[in-house]
């Protein structure tokens, strides 16, 4: 139950990107495409779901029993860089097709914030399914990076869906490009809020 | 350049949010009031300048293949440092912006200076440099935050000056793509008619 | 500009550069931590001031726990020369619209509501937040009255309290936090009738 929970809130109420905020850059920079939309969703789904369980371990096996939770950014930040670096080299060698497909998303994804905003929610905000709040366990925490990345690959693939649309039309001057695309995200922000109050 | 220069053209000329659309994250983010978009900007100048300055003295020594761990480091470290001073003496202003604060690490504006500015060029201009940009993305945030403010809540600066409401939506997070939009547009107005 | 990249080199720079800033960092935490405790503790002070009437104690200090359907909640007891002026409870719910809030309830020695203060929410800036006080005058309604009397209950659903605009739900929870707050505060008056009940 709680999974469904964690779900459902992650991918609709509380979308990554359309009301949270995170991983913003990619999702204007990337989404002129369908398939690069999609091509971006699926790398950072990947890294995003590795990410957090490897952050989770670090901070409740290293940071914590050492008393250095001050170097958690620090911390996080270095072990998502080092992680999509192997993933590229692994994802290279294990499976060039993939690669093909993923790669030339790998290097943005160290600096798309959602990943490292995923990873530090996971060790530090409290949840509640009904119950106590309480924070998240491994399961857990592994299931709400990978919903969340979900949400992340809905909300992106979407938006590029409405971008090709806007191409063909006919946008006054000013509004062309980034203006309009901006517009566009916030009309799909407010059909996302019919989802509110849902969880 | 001259140093005026350096230190001027993040205002306008190369402004990170309305010309290089940069930072998107904390712009659409934190803006819910004008206080929070100063704050947030803020916060983003002090990471800025302070590894803009340390980066430019290190570069010469970093070898080539480890630069961007390096630099992160020595961003992540900045702000972490802004974490502990923010908690201890403007704790609510920390709450409010929360996630975005740790989240500066990865803001593409910090590691953008730091790679095609700072580890090129002179501590000092690298100084201006980070004050500059920092300074322009605080004004976008503050303006952005400012209309967004007047609009949603009907007051600036947390100043109410009309009984009311205002128009929700734009607190929330629609209102933030649309409003950013529209300044966009505003702003792409007045640059052609400058032109 | 950059050096050539050896392994040695590359692993000997970031090994330094790490090094170096965890020192940095470490040293930092050492001299802002009695700042960062002194402010939540500041936080925690203003609150209470804002809703019990006037005392001499450190309610801080004087704190205790009290259990209540399995949860726990902290009271603050505020006194003026020894004795009880009010009690301040830190509440919860976690039904709002975006989750937990967290509330300050206080209570005059006579068991009416002095006042509420809001010490942590998650809920939607512009409606829900109208329950934090001085945004509008939800919180206000609170004041001066004793839950004895006084159904804390929003309206529509049979109470006395005039729910939030569009937000009946963080109203409902908010009543729900004072109401675990007014049990709460009964727990301790009973404790102490029979504490002095004993001294006699």
């Amino acid at each position: 139950m709680e999974y469904i929970l964690i779900i459902i809130s992650a991918v609709f109420v509380n979308n990554i990107l359309l009301s949270q905020f995170l991983g913003v850059c990619p999702f204007l920079g990337v989404s002129n495409k369908v398939s690069t939309a999609a091509g971006m969703a699926g790398a950072v789904t990947f890294v995003m779901s590795v990410a957090t369980l490897v952050t989770y371990l670090l901070q409740n096996y290293v940071l914590i029993p050492l008393g250095i939770e001050f170097m958690q950014t620090v911390a996080f930040i270095l072990v998502i860089a080092a992680l999509v670096q192997m993933v590229e080299i692994i994802l290279k060698k294990v499976s060039p097709s993939l690669y093909q497909a993923l790669g030339i998303f790998l290097p943005l994804i160290t600096t798309n914030c959602a990943v490292l905003g995923v990873a530090i929610i996971v060790v530090s905000k409290e949840f509640t399914f009904g119950g106590d709040p309480q924070m998240l366990n491994m399961a857990q925490s592994v299931v709400f990076a990978i919903a969340n990345a979900l949400g992340f690959g809905l909300a992106m693939i979407l938006f590029a869906g409405l971008r090709e649309q806007l191409e063909l039309a006919n946008v006054p001057k000013p509004f062309k490009g980034m203006p309009i695309a901006l517009i566009t995200a916030g009309i799909l922000a407010l059909s996302f809020m019919g989802f509110a109050g849902l969880v | 350049m001259s140093k005026l220069s350096i230190l001027t053209k993040g205002i306008l000329k190369e402004n990170p949010v309305f010309v290089l659309l940069l930072g998107m994250c904390p712009t659409l983010g934190t803006t819910t009031s004008a206080i929070n978009g100063l704050g947030m900007g803020l916060a983003t100048t002090f990471v800025l300048m302070l590894s803009n300055v340390v980066i430019s003295a290190i570069a010469g020594y970093v070898p080539a293949k480890v630069r961007i761990p390096s630099f992160i480091v020595v961003i992540a470290s900045f702000v972490t440092i802004l974490q502990f001073v923010m908690q201890a003496y403007t704790p609510g202003l920390y709450e409010t912006l929360g996630l975005f604060i740790p989240l500066i690490v990865v803001n593409c504006i910090v590691l953008g200076r730091a790679e095609a500015f700072a580890s090129k060029n002179s501590v000092y201009d690298s100084f201006l440099d980070g004050v500059g940009i920092g300074l322009g993305f605080t004004a976008a945030l503050t303006v952005l935050g400012l209309v967004r403010e007047l609009l949603g809540s009907a007051s600036a600066f947390g100043i109410k000056f009309i009984n009311g409401d205002g128009i929700l939506v734009f607190i929330l997070a629609p209102g933030a793509f649309i409003a950013l939009g529209y300044l966009l547009v505003l702003f792409n107005k007045l640059k052609t008619k400058i032109k | 500009m950059a050096r050539e990249s050896t392994l040695k080199n590359m692993v000997l720079t970031l090994a330094s550069i790490t090094l170096l800033a965890s020192t940095l960092l470490g040293g930092v935490y050492v001299l802002t931590k009695s700042p960062i405790d002194a402010a939540k503790v500041a936080k925690i002070n203003s609150a209470i001031s804002k809703v019990v009437p006037e005392f001499d104690n450190d309610p801080s200090s004087d704190k205790f726990i009290k259990e209540l359907n399995g949860k726990k909640y902290t009271v603050y007891p505020a006194k003026r020369m020894d004795d009880i002026v009010g009690y301040a409870v830190e509440s919860f719910t976690t039904g709002g619209f975006g989750g937990r809030i967290v509330l300050m309830v206080g209570f005059n020695a006579d068991g009416t509501i002095n006042n509420t203060s809001v010490l942590s929410h998650t809920e939607t800036p512009g409606l829900g937040d109208k329950m934090v006080e001085g945004k509008s005058d939800f919180s206000v309604q609170f004041q001066g009255k004793s839950p004895e009397n006084y159904k804390l209950l929003v309206k529509k659903d049979g109470g006395d309290v005039d729910a939030i605009t569009a937000s009946t739900i963080t109203s409902r929870a908010f009543c729900d936090a004072v109401t675990a707050a007014w049990e709460v505060y009964k727990l301790c008056v009973d404790q102490n009738i029979k504490k002095e009940g004993q001294d006699e």
